[in-house]
């Protein structure tokens, strides 16, 4: 590596610059994403122990049936709530990219609009959450209780339930944090801050948590919804 | 990236903002206040010592809880009227009260692991070394780093906090395995001791997450020109492969605990099945498994011994060369090895589970794997008794530690070789063979590592010496007796003396051992004292100490030794030197030492 670099003129390795021509706190980011990675890694591979581990499981076409002001007696409506959820998070993923992307070109006015539409489709997002886990808590599920027969019929252990409002939970609460780092960064970029560095770069790092945070939900989703 | 943001943002790269701030701070005299100089300070060299006194005073109180209860294990049958004095109701009678036993040695281990070996260690030492050895002002983010240690030490005041609670520390074992972690009702220390235990651990994973993220970035984004990362000295290779595997294993360990957590509070079944608790019945709880903690916790538990290893190794790699007077033997065969080491500390977990029941299919992998490591293990022991190899020695108290280091290694490692076969550790699993070999590769080993850096670098940290006839007293004394307490505990686990017992006069098989441990309890108390006449070299020395008079006691090659002799925020006055070659040119053309800074010469040949 030493033999070829030096005879390169861009000496990446080198020392006196970033290898990677970034700057340190996006560095940073991708390895803190790669920590956060592992932790959930972690769960949703306990998950799928555990559950293979048992002998039934609820079927979740039947669990996640419903959506808010559905009238009495209709008949079932298999993740159509969730999947709207799961959409409107892919899209302000899609609007967190135009954000960045105004923010490369400096353009403080596409930064403002485009975070809004972000942190409003984070907030959607939750909504949406904090009704599924208060309908699925009426219906008697929460950590330790759990309502929902197995498949077959037979009588389920609580590791489903304990399991869903953990993992969707820990997931959640990242959502969480996300918006609001994106409501100081729509702060930062109101009072200018930003045009006085002359670069948006922070924004390019939320805007990566951002879109770790919209992949998780595609494994969350597929774990506990689609299997 | 426009190409602007791209240009700023290398500005940011190459000139990090404490330059301005480092110089301003040479030039000007700079008034710092007590707080910022020596409370919330964030220069990487202040934080390094509020590292290491921390460690400090954990590993005399960890040490002083082995003390108490080696005096259980090797005086069984006496009374200390004392310790009634000393703990209260826990040594009722003169006697250490099976609870108490529990405590202590749970407690033990856990500080000694995790706030000495890992806080104590890595954070001392990558915080001292790594901008000082890749010519940087400071860490990338010296406000995280200045909150990495008040985590840490957020850590510190829980977990003590949990010594004093009505029902006492948590007493399951420094590993936590549930179902005594997660039944508050499995016995007193899993109540309110095991609450403090977990949140003490889970603020200790942020700050080595907040540590091992900026070690990470310095070393890949802030070395001086020059400087690439074959040049690098290996103390920096150890510390950065150290701290991916901080980062990349101790999540999984918190989202273990998390839901412990809910095993605990919430009713959960996570860990929990049907199992009959004495005193209490059968559980309510279906279809959880007691081995996944298992499985989280030994993915953490395994990187994390290396964690606790290759700090030491990068060091002592550091100071035999140095006063070997020879350059480092196999410079690139040692940074592979430290990659070898932490790719397969991934891959080994489930060698401590051989005998929970793991299908052995499964478990010969594991075997297979864990057997493999022994391969760069080697490969590092041979280059460095290479590099011993007719090098012009200068026994210095560093150096020693350095060379008892190597010994240990070797003594412990090849005891792995004997765990690591699943068909052997059946026997010896949960045996003082496996406390033997534990404390030897890694709780003495590292500790050496970790003298041998105090008494090299603490020069630079305080501009003193350490007295030299004190080290070499500490130094005898304590790899005497370290051989002498642990060695015998291989014989006691090969008849079969299983661990974490309270008392084995009960037994008649292991009567015979009688005289041992009270011979190991002994030698162990002796020790303990040996520890407090290095606490007193250090903190006399730190004020009485003898001055330096160079720059670069050691002559050594490495950038730290280019800073004046108490370098200020910002390390280097003026700019910050570049670098030309390797770490390791010792005895070169004739010449004892030539530093990294030194251009290389026209007739020079290189290979770095
Ligand atoms: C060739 C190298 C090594 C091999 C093959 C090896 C193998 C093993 C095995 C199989 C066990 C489990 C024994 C049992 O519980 O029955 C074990 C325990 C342990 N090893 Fe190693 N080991 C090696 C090196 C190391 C090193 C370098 C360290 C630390 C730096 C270390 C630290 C530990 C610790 C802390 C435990 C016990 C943990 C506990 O149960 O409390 N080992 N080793
Ligand atoms: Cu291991």
């Amino acid at each position: 590596m030493t033999t070829t670099t030096a005879t390169t003129p861009a000496k990446y390795w080198n020392g006196g610059k970033s290898p990677f021509n970034v700057e340190y706190g996006k560095l940073m980011m991708w390895y803190f994403l790669m920590s956060d990675a592992f932790t959930f890694g972690a769960f949703l591979i306990s998950y799928g122990t555990t559950r293979f581990a048992t002998t039934g499981w609820p079927n979740a076409n039947e669990v996640f049936s419903s959506y808010p002001f559905k009238p009495e007696g209709s008949s079932p409506a298999p993740l159509i709530f969730v999947s709207i959820m799961t959409f409107i998070l892919i899209i302000s993923s899609v609007t967190m990219v135009l954000a960045v992307h105004a923010g490369h070109n400096m353009d403080k006015k596409g930064v403002v609009k485009y975070l809004i539409l972000t942190i409003l489709g984070g907030l959607a997002f939750l909504g949406c959450q904090a009704w599924e886990w208060t309908h699925l808590f009426h219906e008697g599920a929460w950590w330790g209780r759990n309502p929902f027969p197995n498949s077959d019929g037979t009588i389920s252990t609580t590791n489903f339930t304990n399991f869903f409002f953990t993992i969707t939970g820990f997931h959640g609460f990242h959502v969480f944090s996300g918006v609001v780092i994106n409501v100081v960064m729509l702060i930062m970029a109101l009072f200018n801050k930003f045009e006085q560095r002359g670069h948006y770069l922070m924004i390019e790092k939320a805007g990566l948590y951002w879109h770790f945070v919209d992949l998780v939900w595609v494994f969350v989703f597929t774990c506990f919804y689609l299997i | 990236m426009s190409n602007e943001a791209t240009l700023h943002a290398n500005v940011d790269v190459m000139v990090p903002h404490e330059i301005h701030h480092g110089e301003h701070h040479e030039i000007h005299h700079h008034h710092e206040s007590f707080i910022s100089k020596y409370v919330f300070s964030q220069d990487h060299k202040m934080i390094g010592k509020q590292f290491l006194i921390t460690g400090m005073f954990w590993a005399v109180l960890g040490g002083l809880m082995s003390v108490l209860f080696r005096l259980q294990l090797g005086y069984p049958d006496s009374t200390f009227p004392w310790l009634e004095d000393l703990i209260g109701k826990w040594g009722k009678g003169g006697h250490i009260s099976a609870e108490a036993y529990y405590a202590l040695v749970t407690t033990h281990g856990t500080v000694l692991v995790f706030f000495v070996l890992t806080a104590g260690l890595s954070g001392t030492f990558a915080n001292l070394l790594i901008p000082l050895q890749v010519g940087a002002r400071d860490m990338a983010s010296p406000f995280m780093n200045m909150l990495s240690y008040w985590f840490f030490f957020m850590a510190s005041v829980v977990m003590l906090s949990s010594i004093f609670v009505e029902t006492g520390p948590f007493s399951g074992g420094w590993t936590a395995y549930p179902p005594l972690s997660a039944l508050g009702s499995a016995s007193p220390g899993s109540k309110t001791g095991m609450d403090l235990w977990i949140i003490a651990m889970a603020l200790f994973v942020v700050s080595s997450l907040l540590g091992g993220l900026n070690y990470i970035v310095t070393i890949l984004n802030m070395r001086t020109k020059g400087m690439s990362m074959t040049r690098l000295p290996l103390t920096i290779w150890a510390l950065f492969f150290t701290a991916v595997l901080g980062v990349l294993s101790f999540p999984v360990l918190l989202s273990g605990f998390i839901l412990l957590i809910f095993d605990r509070n919430f009713g959960t079944s996570f860990y929990l099945s049907d199992i009959y608790v004495n005193g209490v019945g059968a559980l309510p709880n279906e279809g959880g498994s007691a081995i996944l903690f298992q499985h989280l916790f030994w993915f953490l538990g395994h990187p994390e011994v290396y964690i606790i290893l290759l700090p030491a190794m990068g060091m002592v790699s550091e100071i035999l060369a140095t006063n070997a007077r020879k350059p480092i033997f196999g410079y690139m065969a040692m940074v592979g090895s430290l990659f070898a080491i932490a790719i397969l500390a991934f891959l080994v977990w489930a060698h401590h589970m051989f005998v929970t029941g793991l299908n052995p299919f499964l478990g010969s992998i594991f075997v297979l794997l864990t057997l493999l490591i022994a391969v760069p293990s080697a490969i590092k022991v041979f280059n460095w008794i290479t590099t011993l190899w007719r090098g012009n020695i200068r026994f210095t108290p560093a150096m020693l530690f350095a060379i008892g280091f190597v010994s240990l290694f070797i003594s412990g490692g090849l005891t792995g070789i004997w765990l690591g076969n699943s068909a052997l550790d059946i026997h010896l699993h949960d045996t003082y063979f496996v406390i033997a070999h534990f404390h030897i590769v890694m709780g003495v080993a590292s500790m050496f590592g970790m003298f041998a850096g105090i008494y090299h670098w603490f020069p630079k940290m305080y501009g003193k010496y350490l007295n030299n006839n004190l080290g070499y007293i500490h130094f005898w004394l304590t790899m005497i007796g370290a051989y002498l307490i642990f060695w015998p505990m291989h014989y006691e686990g090969l008849a079969g003396m299983p661990r974490r017992y309270y008392d084995y006069s009960a037994w008649e098989s292991f009567k015979q051992f009688v005289e041992l441990n009270r011979f190991i309890s002994t030698v162990a108390m002796i020790v303990f004292a040996v520890q407090l006449l290095f606490l007193f070299n250090f903190f006399y020395s730190i004020f009485k100490g003898r001055k330096l008079t160079t720059q670069n006691p050691w002559g050594s090659n490495t950038l730290e030794w280019t800073t004046p002799i108490n370098p200020g925020h910002g390390n280097w006055v003026g700019e910050i030197p570049e670098v030309y070659r390797w770490a390791y040119d010792y005895g070169k053309d004739g010449k004892d030492f030539i530093p990294q800074t030194t251009p290389v010469g026209a007739d020079e040949s290189t290979d770095h």
